[in-house]
């Protein structure tokens, strides 16, 4: 994993949302949303169900495709992005329901994740050949990394299927995280976890950031982990922005606090 | 033009058997979520018994009443003995045990009545009638009649029975129809047994036409295309898909057959499906669902 | 050597319990030493020619199926045609190309392969059921085509395509036992590799498209590339399996011997022998080529003569249907799962009572 010199690119931002809106069958699901990501921070998407929030993760990986708007990615400038072309950018993600595959083994979820590293053909595979064998080493040496570092190691050979939802969800993270991505995003990591889980998830995520230096997007409804672990509220309602800047700021919003508060009739 | 007039009008006549076929299959499919394969082996076997029971010497009402009855209890020990045991599995588990299950049907249809063709004579005449000057099939126009009359009172049981209701319930929202006390393996055992004698309709139409024997059950891959075309869960796609099938093969191997060879109609459906599925994903009146993550 | 290991697990209370045992590394071994050396000495004409020859042809046409359905989750009933493709392009490379047949054989793979690739295009836009159309397309395209045009059974009478009987490496293949050497050593090459693949990051691949394509895109897997890849590569063993049983089993065949039964019997070996397992291939094929004889024989011995064979091979017929349900419901993993969980309660035996 390399580091990036945080200090020389500190306020340069990684990601830029503009002006994006996306609808479904003429709902509109995110309205003329704009907003930045810094490189190296830790940027929490906060709002109310339906605001938006996984919506916008899937615009941001090409699941879902906006009608209009652009995201601007480390100075690439997208209308829309596939899929495919995002994780090869160094977008990778985790999701609300995990998207594991699931017959198959924890450390072949996480090794699934190394994709965009794999340069050997599959014929060199299939036949063994020396490159293809020390790629396979090079890759299972960084997956059990992975695995070492999310403390998956006593699962690494059981079905993922069979798993509990909180280790399903670390494993998830596992494979976002052994591709090496450049931004993170992470659609309710700490979903349906008790107090201790989360307080493990939360050191997971926060040490990801500070040593491995990754951006971090992530979507949470625990107000006050998200004031704890990030850096940059972004608030979204009813797809439209109505908060932006530091936990504090926030806080102190009163658009922000009538939402919050205001769901309540 | 008459050629051409005659080629389309026969292809969408022969078209409405395909449609049939596709109907049962589009029955299932909508209360079970099941791609029932054994269909054709289904209506191998409804044929088959009712062909048989005749030569038994049963007159016509009580050997359809017998076979009607044998089908009601073959849908009861499917839905007991299949369906059940396989309730939540994956779609292609459940398509695959069908699979299964028309070897099973196909194996005790012929194991139990033989393998012989056995000729059915419905008193359908088939001789070539005129109208204007374009020469038609009278058994063709008496089918093609019998399965719009089909395709419409199922509507209307549909439409208008408790049954029929409960089962669009089913077919809409599995989990809804449940807690609203819809009992799932009743619905099972009705559809199953519809099919059955939508099956056995079909297979005395195309019986008569070519005799009972095994060759019926492979009327299924006939099937398939035109669900494709018209979609696994509309009964008026079914009919649509029947139709264009029916007369894009036929037009195809009268026009286009000569050039390269004749004998076309085994594998041109299946093109012309997959050609519509780049159209229509999803077929023609098929709902598509959106993949959400 | 598992005395140890299962001291060590069990001296470690914290380990999950289920971990799976590692596989013995001397089954692999003790397996090819019996298939190359001891069965060749125990086996007579009949076994060798006319029951292992098939039985292992036929395991590597499930093998070439379950890389497409069982690890990378593309049903398809098209294998019988894509059998017919390998056989009737090695005849021609034979008999309009001239090449030796081991060439003849392998070029045959590769076109089988460009022809899977070829049905497997739609799999962009078509996907689970719609797509076996794309498979009995091919199937009965084939059908079609090898039986239309004579050029391609070189303008014999019944369509039939047959080649002189050859030698190989100085073994006859006109022999029983030399057509079983050389059927084993194909598929024991072919298996090796396709174990390799299935280990590989393309194994994974096909699995994580099986399991959840979306998601397999999102983390940077090339779901169509992939997809293709898959029916390519199983096109490639399943045209190598039907050159095998035209010219090696057989020795001469026509486009009824690739008809839509054989895509059902190569489909339901992987059912019976588990989706997405090797060993499973060979499993299925055995019980396959099995159940038959046990079945005749058994009406032999009850009924001696009294059952003709009509019934006989409609009880058969059933009796298959009924297993394959019986299978789905019991135990979907196949056989070969089965097998497994067995043989880990025997390595586990003296510990648990």
């Amino acid at each position: 994993m390399n580091a990036h010199p945080r200090a020389v690119e500190a306020a340069a931002p990684i990601l830029d949302v503009r002006g994006v809106s996306l609808s479904f069958k003429g709902v509109k699901a995110i309205s003329d949303l704009s907003f930045s990501v810094v490189r190296g921070e830790i940027c929490a998407l906060i709002g109310p169900n339906g605001a938006g929030k996984s919506s916008l993760l899937n615009v941001l990986n090409g699941v879902y495709v906006p009608a209009s708007g652009e995201i601007v990615f480390n100075g690439e400038h997208f209308r829309q992005i596939e899929p495919l072309a995002a994780a090869r950018r160094g977008i990778a993600r985790t999701f609300q329901n995990n998207a594991l595959f699931k017959k198959m083994s924890v450390l072949d979820n996480v090794l699934t994740g190394l994709a965009r590293h794999t340069r050997t053909g599959f014929l060199a595979q299939a036949l063994r050949l020396p490159g293809a064998r020390r790629e396979e080493a090079e890759l299972r040496e960084r997956a059990e990394a992975i695995l070492e570092f999310l403390e998956l190691q006593p699962y690494r050979d059981l079905t993922v299927g069979n798993l509990a939802y909180g280790i399903q969800k670390r494993v998830e993270l596992g494979r976002a995280l052994v591709s090496a991505p450049t931004l993170l995003l992470l659609d309710e990591p700490l979903a349906g976890m008790n107090a201790h889980e989360k307080a493990e998830m939360s050191e997971f995520v926060f040490g990801i950031n500070r040593h491995l230096g990754i951006t971090v997007v992530l979507i949470e409804h625990d107000v006050g982990i998200v004031m704890n672990l990030s850096g940059h509220v972004v608030v979204l309602d009813y797809g439209r922005k109505i908060g932006d800047g530091t936990p504090a700021e926030v806080a102190s919003n009163a658009d922000v606090i009538s939402a919050y508060l205001g769901t309540v009739h | 033009m008459n050629l051409f007039l005659e080629t389309l009008i026969g292809g969408l006549l022969a078209g409405t058997m395909y449609s049939l076929v596709a109907i049962g299959f589009v029955l299932i499919y909508k209360a079970s979520g099941v791609f029932n394969f054994a269909q054709g082996s289904i209506l191998l076997f409804a044929a088959l018994t009712f062909v048989t029971l005749l030569e038994q010497g049963l007159p016509f009402a009580a050997a359809l009443a017998v076979t009607i009855l044998i089908l009601i209890l073959g849908a009861i020990l499917i839905e007991r003995t299949v369906l059940r045991p396989l309730a939540n599995r994956s779609p292609m588990t459940l398509f695959m045990a069908t699979l299964g299950l028309s070897y099973v049907v196909e194996g005790a249809a012929q194991g139990l009545m033989g393998a012989q063709v056995h000729a059915l004579d419905l008193g359908i005449e088939d001789v070539p009638i005129f109208i204007g000057d374009v020469l038609i099939s009278q058994f063709d126009l008496v089918a093609a009649a019998t399965a719009v009359a089909l395709a419409l009172v199922l509507a209307l049981l549909f439409n208008n029975t408790r049954i029929g209701i409960s089962l669009r319930a089913v077919a809409d929202d599995t989990r809804a129809a449940l807690s609203i006390g819809i009992n799932l393996n009743r619905i099972w055992q009705i559809v199953w047994a519809v099919a059955g004698i939508v099956g056995l309709v079909a297979g005395m139409l195309w019986g008569a036409r070519q005799g009972i024997q095994f060759s019926l059950s492979l009327v299924v891959l006939k099937a398939l295309p035109v669900l494709i075309i018209g979609g696994f869960t509309s009964i008026g796609g079914a009919i649509v898909g029947g139709l264009i099938v029916g007369a894009a093969e036929n037009l195809a191997e009268t026009y286009v057959g000569p050039y390269i060879g004749g004998g076309i109609t085994p594998w041109f459906p299946y093109f012309l499906a997959i050609a519509f599925l780049y159209i229509r994903p999803a077929g023609l009146f098929g709902e598509r669902t959106l993949e959400r993550v | 050597m598992t005395h140890v290991s299962q001291t060590l697990s069990s001296s470690a209370p914290l380990a999950p319990l289920t971990l799976p045992a590692r596989r013995p590394r001397l089954a692999l071994p003790a397996l090819l030493l019996l298939a190359f050396v001891a069965v060749p000495l125990v086996g007579n004409d009949y076994w060798l020619g006319a029951i292992l020859v098939p039985f292992l042809i036929l395991s590597l046409a499930g093998l070439g199926l379950n890389l497409l359905t069982g690890y990378a989750g593309q049903t398809s009933l098209g294998s019988g045609g894509f059998m017919a493709v390998g056989a009737f392009a090695t005849f021609g490379f034979v008999v309009h190309g001239g090449l030796p047949l081991p060439v003849a054989v392998f070029l045959a793979g590769l076109v089988t392969a460009g022809a899977g690739l070829l049905f497997g295009l739609p799999s962009d836009r078509i996907k689970g059921f719609y797509l076996m159309v794309s498979s009995l397309a091919a199937q009965f395209f084939f059908e079609w085509l090898f039986q239309k045009f004579p050029w391609f059974y070189n303008y014999g009478s019944s369509g039939t395509i047959a080649l002189p009987r050859f030698e190989i490496f100085g073994l006859n293949a006109g022999s029983a036992l030399g057509r079983y050497y050389v059927t084993l050593a194909v598929v024991a090459v072919l298996t090796w590799i396709a174990a390799n693949l299935v280990r590989s990051q393309t194994g994974r691949s096909f699995m994580a498209i099986r399991d959840m394509d979306t998601a397999a895109a999102v983390i940077g897997i090339p779901v169509y590339r992939t997809k293709v890849l898959a029916f390519a590569v199983s096109s490639f063993y399943l045209g190598i399996a039907g050159a095998l049983w035209a010219f090696v089993y057989l020795g001469s065949a026509s486009v009824q011997s690739f008809g839509i039964s054989r895509s059902f019997q190569v489909l339901f070996i992987i059912i019976i022998g588990g989706m997405g397992s090797i060993s499973g291939n060979f499993i299925g094929a055995a019980f396959i080529s099995l159940l038959p004889l046990a079945i005749d024989y058994t009406a032999q011995y009850f009924f001696a003569g009294h059952v003709d064979a009509g019934l006989l091979q409609n009880t058969q017929k059933a009796i298959f249907g009924v297993l394959i349900i019986w299978f789905l419901i019991k135990e979907p993993d196949g056989l070969a799962r089965l097998f497994r969980n067995l043989g880990e309660r025997l390595s586990n035996w003296p510990l648990r009572f």
